[in-house]
């Protein structure tokens, strides 16, 4: 919602595109099949989109919208999904205009009781969280989506109907000139948390809904203050309630406030309303100037999920297949990460390089990403906004020792910082137990700097092997030699070294690397045949 | 702790409860029950705790 006089897409420091139906020639091609269709251009579509197209992948993208989403909705890119946006080619944009933080200060009644620092060192080649509006997120992504020859976006164009046919689904869409239909091998639904995709598949979320209601609104302020995470507990501004503040590019401030209790949602949406609740934020955190409302939406805490996230031919990607509590910041976060983990497999699989069987450890890793999502929202939540009597008391009583006990003051740390492990993934092997150290099979290849740079700079956007010998290294190119050097990178790394020691490797280990980066299994004592069967498990062509 | 400590911890809580007053009472305890956790600093022995004082409340 803006202020009176101003329209949906009538933003402050933001200028909305105006998208056109498909035009023209364009629309002698509508109803030529697709090898996958993608329903909603939001981030998590148009990163599935970019993801299948590094893989050389086509798609068509459709969205209802003529335009970007109307807010700034989710601001928070985690560490990992740079590393996202670096592998499907859109991170210089994001790098250039986000803000960078590290840093949460807590207060409780005015006094600090905390001040938490996410995982950060050296090591690391990206920060541990950087603050970006969606709509430069979207726009990001966008400018990328267009120019890609292998993704054709029709804006203004509805799915309708979906009716499944061998070896594929024919979607019905109705834009303004007509409705058509379209045959897709695959279809990816990245239609959001009110996913029409899911309503016509006849899918429900289950889960739980928290009884915690927030307001987030924007404001626009030339604040001089650092890039960190406030969080008021039963601040003078808001008695008895939560407050968190965030700052993003152009002078633009998220203020998320707790909705007191027994205030109708309607009520607190009013212009007015808004205005007195930030005005009286904005004062207690030291601001005095001049500052205008820019945008405000209601939130409520959710851990829903679908049970699978594919049903036939269809794969449910972010908001469509799981709602979670915006406190722990992976809902934008592990939507990407979705679209990522079925880009590569889809585009292993259609390119001919691995069987289908590939598909089927999507859910398994995302589900199980959006589980443990869960489980750490929980306790968020019931911090945040406390369900019960209990919990409120213990909240009040953890605040309090916090103001005079620093280790009451960790309860307050929000959680959920480091990327899920796929422990239990079918796309991941034992762990051989000879290591007693450095990254198991499931765990993200961690950063590492070197003397030239930083570990990932040595992967290859495929699979990557690791190795430390340059005679295994021979032996597993011979293993390897009907693969291509564009789908598997062998690389030598330096023994002794640093980043031998990182992984806990001795001179004959190997690491078998997936392309989204995750470790698929690992040898202290490498043979090159017990590699190559490990590879042909992972891309399932035993 | 023998007899005497235990008495003394006995009533060091009795007037500390009655200092903070009767609004206070319920967030006071609380806190103390947390700060004393952490003291014990042994998770099984707290969580027998938290159970062994919940009952026989009647």
């Amino acid at each position: 919602m803006r202020p009176a006089g101003r329209g949906e897409f009538d933003s402050l420091y933001f200028d909305y595109p105006h998208f056109d139906p498909p035009e023209g020639a364009a629309r002698t091609r509508l109803t030529a099949p697709a090898r996958v269709a993608i329903v909603g251009a939001g981030p998590v579509g148009m990163a599935s989109a970019l993801a299948l197209a590094r893989e050389g992948v086509s798609s068509v993208i459709f969205d209802a919208k003529p335009t970007l989403n109307d807010g700034s909705r989710a601001i928070c890119l985690a560490r990992e999904t740079f590393y996202l946006l670096r592998r499907i080619g859109v991170l210089p944009a994001f790098e250039a205009k986000s803000l960078p933080w590290t840093t949460g200060w807590s207060y409780y009644r005015g006094q600090q009781i905390l001040e938490f620092r996410m995982h950060d060192s050296e090591e690391e080649l990206f920060r541990p969280m950087y603050n970006l509006e969606q709509q430069y997120t979207e726009q990001f992504l966008w400018e990328a989506v267009h120019e890609s020859p292998l993704i054709d976006t029709r804006w203004q164009s509805e799915v309708v109907g979906l009716q499944d046919v061998d070896g594929g689904v024919e979607l019905s869409i109705t834009d303004p000139i007509e409705t058509y239909t379209l045959r897709a091998d695959w279809v990816l639904a990245a239609d959001g948390a009110h996913s029409p995709m899911r309503r016509l598949r006849g899918l429900r979320l289950q889960g739980e809904n928290y009884e915690g209601r927030y307001v987030i609104a924007d404001v626009q302020m030339a604040f001089d203050h650092p890039t960190v995470r406030l969080a008021l507990f039963d601040p003078a501004c808001r008695p008895g309630g939560t407050v968190l503040v965030h700052k993003q590019p152009d002078n633009i401030w998220r203020i998320d406030y707790q909705l007191t209790e027994g205030k109708s949602e309607e009520e607190a949406l009013k212009e007015e309303n808004v205005s007195a609740a930030v005005a009286s934020v904005i004062e207690e955190i030291g601001y005095t100037g001049e500052w205008k409302l820019e945008w405000w939406s209601i939130y409520s805490a959710n851990t829903l999920a679908l049970d699978d996230y594919r049903d036939g031919r269809i794969f449910f990607v972010g908001d469509s297949a799981h709602i979670v509590p915006i406190f722990g910041v992976r809902g934008l976060n592990n939507g990407i990460a979705d679209a990522l983990n079925i880009g590569w497999k889809l585009g292993w699989l259609l390119n001919g390089k691995a069987g289908e069987e590939i598909l089927d450890s999507y859910t398994p890793e995302r589900r199980g990403a959006t589980l443990d999502v869960f489980d750490n929202a929980k306790k968020s939540t019931r911090f945040m906004t406390p369900p019960t009597p209990g919990f409120l008391l213990m909240r009040d009583a953890a605040l309090s020792l916090a103001l005079d006990y620093p280790f009451a003051g960790d309860l307050a740390n929000p959680r959920n910082m480091t990327p899920y492990t796929y422990a239990e993934s079918p796309l991941v092997e034992n762990d051989d137990t000879a290591f007693d150290g450095g990254p198991a099979p499931g765990e993200v290849l961690p950063e590492c700097r070197l003397d030239d740079g930083y570990l990932s700079d040595h992967l290859a956007p495929w699979f990557n092997i690791f190795c430390f010998n340059p005679a295994l290294a021979g032996e597993i190119k011979l293993a390897f030699q009907d693969i291509s050097d564009r789908d598997i990178q062998i690389s030598v790394l330096d023994f002794p070294s640093k980043e031998a020691a990182h992984l806990g490797a001795g001179e004959n280990s190997a690491y078998l690397i997936r392309p989204d980066r995750y470790i698929a299994a690992r040898w202290k004592s490498a043979a090159a045949q017990d590699i190559r069967v490990a590879f042909n498990n992972i891309i399932c062509r035993r | 702790m023998d007899q005497s400590d235990l008495e003394t911890a006995y009533e060091a809580l009795a007037q500390k409860i009655d200092s903070v007053g009767d609004e206070k009472t319920e967030l006071y305890l609380a806190k103390l029950a947390l700060l004393l956790a952490k003291e014990v600093g042994d998770l099984p022995r707290v969580l027998d705790c938290i159970e062994g004082a919940g009952k026989s409340l009647d």
